[in-house]
């Protein structure tokens, strides 16, 4: 049982799904969870296989969805040299593999005044240095497991092309495994997180209706029109909320 | 890849496609709006709130008699970790000007908002990493009123209606007004909103929106907003202190009723820490894994309720708390992510729910608890869900004619999480459609607040998810968003001012003896010790073999299983 199946066998109202008790065919394998066997589902996750086995995780799970990276999960199969990466969430289990999560990965984010910096290469040389050590190998490119040219954007930034890095970068969950398995000891999630900042706050062109906007607001050009709805009871307000136009 | 016996219906959908193209590319609605009867039918039939067994009188505190969430109400009537006589608050482990409960998005700008614009320090005290919160994972945007077109208060008048006019107005007036001014906060803190060549912000629209009102980043949009907040805490050391995997499990309130801070426990070294604070702010988001009514959920691990119980045994009152929010789509297939999100913008694009025979039944973008019924009704009323290998049910959401309506390319561009979630599964959501249902997804209510934040005890503030009143019984997308940015901030604000002046007695947590007397005369009887803070996904024969230690009186996180859907432990079974 997944943890997946395990919420499903709670029922939910429309699905005709048996109540029993999880007797239903269950094909099992072997994987070794940090070098200790254990059965569990063929089609688990890792993560659900991990609690399958009764463990409770406090690192290594966060929104199991694979947006936030706590699962970062490194792996071999059997009968091949390769360390394989993977997020625990995302990741299926296979016959024999041996597997151990990682509950964090230490790294020195840099700490800066985001309005003294400016979105060039400077910036990536004073906050990042590490970044020029790249050997351009590629480990880090092929442990991503969201499939990220992570090589091109340190590449990027090196030479300080910041909208590179922000876009290449852009789906990160800072997982860390890259940084990891990287030989010149490069910190990429930090790195690109700092590029897509300076991105949003300098590279981008800024909006004229946002700005005026914003001073409407402050200058109180709906107050009031908020006074009026505000005094409405429920029945006008619906009247007026089930006749408006919609764009 | 699907199963060969959907093979049949998934040509329905191909065969209808063209004549829903033609209609999707009109400006009149794909499929006739409900009027506020048809939607209350749908509702009173369909929505799982309305199911006979849904809600039951919670038997103590502040909202006693009130009809809530039976779960909600399972967690409230539960026993504390602690007994005031276990704590020693005479000598203090850390003391702060505020401290925030819960490193999501609404205590990341509450701290920064603390420390920028009032020289504040603050304690972010968080159960697992910081940014390990829904914020993280919500995909398809946030609302404000920016475009020419839109205004704050029409905003208003969209959220107030998708609530049913239950909201609380100074709640929404804030919410929208404020709107604007958060996008400019996030886009100088470095956020990279979706934005048109000339640097308009790019609207979509959400279920509910009379206006295309949804700003987004990809669909990143609360991991782009919430690695920005965390990198820019993260930046300042010295007056945020940010204590990973050490949740509180209670508030300390003082001599004169004030809340004073918090006791914290250390996830890794199971020990008890007192924080002495002027101000103390619950910012711990929802409650997801208590998986209400057996639902699946979109919900983060640690979405287990905890600010709510703790908030209520201290005495203050909850609203709303007999709403629960079940997200119109969730994964239904594959079995793997079944309850995963499926961003409301697939719809805001042009994604259209269908039945087994491929024809729509529901407008695509009614307000969520409308769109989730009516999912529910064709499905259990009608007959026309397709079934899935495990015992699910599902509808189909047709999400190949987005790129036929924005080009080639546009969901993979716009939509990459979605398009990465359903290739890892053989399925390509640009060529097939995704197999959903609705998800529990969001608490509508919460502690109540006003405006300011401000909760019935002095000194406890709350903001985001936690908090109760803005939303009224049911959230439209892209306001949970706008929400923990919102009253984040005006949490940072307010506590902040507090903080400046009030002097604190001493303290106590007699209030949990107190608690556990009330408990006693009610005659509940339940072994529930809460906050839960982790859900167990341990199969039920290694939970009958795991330690219980001590009877429970004082249990490590190990041990504080999700008893809530365990026959064995119900404490609903107990309970009056």
């Amino acid at each position: 049982m997944t943890s997946a199946t395990a919420e499903k066998k709670k029922g939910r109202p429309a699905s005709p799904v048996d109540e029993g008790h999880g007797e239903v065919e269950q094909k099992l394998i072997t994987v070794y969870i940090m070098g200790k066997a254990y059965e569990v589902p063929a089609d688990a996750t890792i993560m659900g296989a991990i609690e399958y086995a009764g463990h409770q995780i406090i690192r290594g799970a966060g929104c199991r969805e694979g947006y936030c990276g706590a699962c970062a999960t490194l792996y071999r199969l059997p009968g091949d040299y390769k360390i394989r990466t993977g997020l625990a969430c995302m990741t299926m289990v296979e016959e024999g593999m041996t597997l151990a999560q990682i509950p964090s990965v230490p790294a020195e984010k840099a700490i800066y005044d985001i309005e003294q910096l400016k979105p060039n290469v400077t910036a990536i040389q004073q906050m990042y240095p590490t970044v020029f050590r790249c050997v351009a190998c590629g480990t880090c490119t092929k442990s991503c497991p969201q499939g990220l040219q992570v090589m091109d954007y340190v590449q990027a930034a090196k030479r300080g092309d910041i909208a590179a890095v922000m876009d290449l970068s852009f789906d990160c969950v800072v997982c860390g495994l890259c940084m990891l398995r990287c030989p010149a000891e490069i910190t990429q999630p930090l790195m690109g997180i700092m590029a897509k900042r300076l991105y949003g706050r300098y590279l981008r062109k800024d909006s004229p209706e946002l700005a005026e906007r914003v001073k409407a607001v402050e200058d109180g050009a709906y107050d009031a029109e908020y006074a009026e709805l505000m005094a409405m009871g429920r029945e006008a307000l619906s009247k007026r909320y089930y006749a408006r136009d919609s764009e | 890849m699907y199963p060969d016996y959907m093979e049949e219906s998934l040509r329905k959908v191909v065969e209808s496609r063209p004549k829903r193209l033609e209609l999707a590319r009109k400006s009149d609605p794909v499929y006739p709006l409900m009027n506020a009867e048809e939607r209350r039918a749908v509702l009173e039939g369909f929505h799982p709130d309305f199911e006979p067994s849904a809600r039951r009188n919670v038997c103590v505190g502040p909202n006693k008699g009130e009809s809530l969430t039976t779960e909600v109400a399972d967690l409230l009537e539960s026993h504390s970790w602690l007994r005031s006589e276990q704590v020693d608050l005479d000598k203090p482990d850390f003391e702060t000007d505020l401290l925030i409960i819960g490193g999501g998005g609404a205590g990341c700008n509450a701290a920064l908002v603390a420390m920028k614009e009032h020289g504040m320090r603050s304690i972010i005290a968080t159960k697992l990493r910081m940014g390990d919160a829904n914020t993280m994972m919500s995909q398809g945007g946030m609302q404000a009123a920016v475009s020419r077109t839109d205004s704050p208060t029409r905003h208003y008048l969209d959220a107030i209606g998708g609530g049913h006019f239950e909201n609380k107005p100074e709640l929404v007036r804030a919410l929208t007004e404020d709107g604007p001014g958060v996008v400019k906060w996030l886009e100088d803190l470095g956020v990279c909103w979706d934005k048109e060549e000339d640097g308009a912000l790019k609207t979509m629209h959400g279920g509910g929106t009379s206006r295309k009102r949804m700003l987004s980043c990809r669909d990143y949009t609360g991991a782009m907003i919430m690695r920005t907040l965390m990198d820019e805490v993260r930046n300042h050391p010295d007056m945020i202190d940010v204590k990973e995997f050490m949740p509180a499990v209670e508030l300390i309130m003082d001599s004169n009723g004030r809340c004073a801070g918090a006791i914290l426990y250390n996830m890794d070294s199971e020990e008890f820490f007192v924080v002495k604070a002027k101000s103390t702010l619950i910012a711990t988001g929802g409650y997801g894994r208590l998986h209400i009514r057996g639902y699946d959920t979109t919900n983060h691990y640690g979405a287990t309720g905890d600010g709510l119980v703790m908030a209520y045994r201290a005495g203050a009152k909850l609203m709303y708390m007999d709403s629960v929010q079940y997200h119109p789509t969730g994964v239904s297939f594959p079995e793997q992510i079944a309850g995963f999100l499926v961003t409301e913008a697939i719809r805001g694009a042009g994604g259209q729910p269908l039945n087994k025979d491929g024809e729509l039944f529901v407008f695509p973008r009614e307000p969520r608890d409308i769109e989730a019924s009516a999912i529910i009704r064709e499905c259990v009323q009608n007959g026309n869900g397709i079934p899935t290998p495990s015992g699910r049910v599902g509808v189909w959401l047709d999400s190949p004619l987005i790129d036929m309506l924005h080009g080639e390319g546009y969901t993979e561009k716009h939509f990459p999480a979605m398009y990465r979630q359903f290739i890892r599964y053989g399925i390509d959501i640009t060529k097939l459609p995704m197999l959903i249902y609705p998800s529990l997804h969001y608490q509508n209510g919460g502690i109540e607040i006003n405006e300011r934040c401000e909760t019935d005890i002095p000194g406890l503030y709350v903001a985001g998810e936690a908090s109760g009143g803005l939303h009224g019984r049911n959230r439209l997308m892209g306001n949970s968003v706008l929400d923990y940015n919102v009253f984040g901030r005006r949490a940072g604000k307010y506590a902040s001012e507090y903080a400046k002046t009030v002097k604190l007695g001493k303290l106590s947590v007699a209030h949990l003896d107190a608690y556990e007397k009330q408990l006693a005369d009610a005659n509940v009887q339940t072994d529930l010790v809460t906050p839960i803070l982790l859900p167990s996904y341990a199969p039920k024969d290694v939970k009958k073999r795991q330690l219980v230690r001590g009877g429970n009186a004082l249990p490590g996180s190990s041990v504080v299983l999700n008893r809530l859907h365990d026959d064995m432990f119900s404490p609903a079974a107990g309970a009056k």
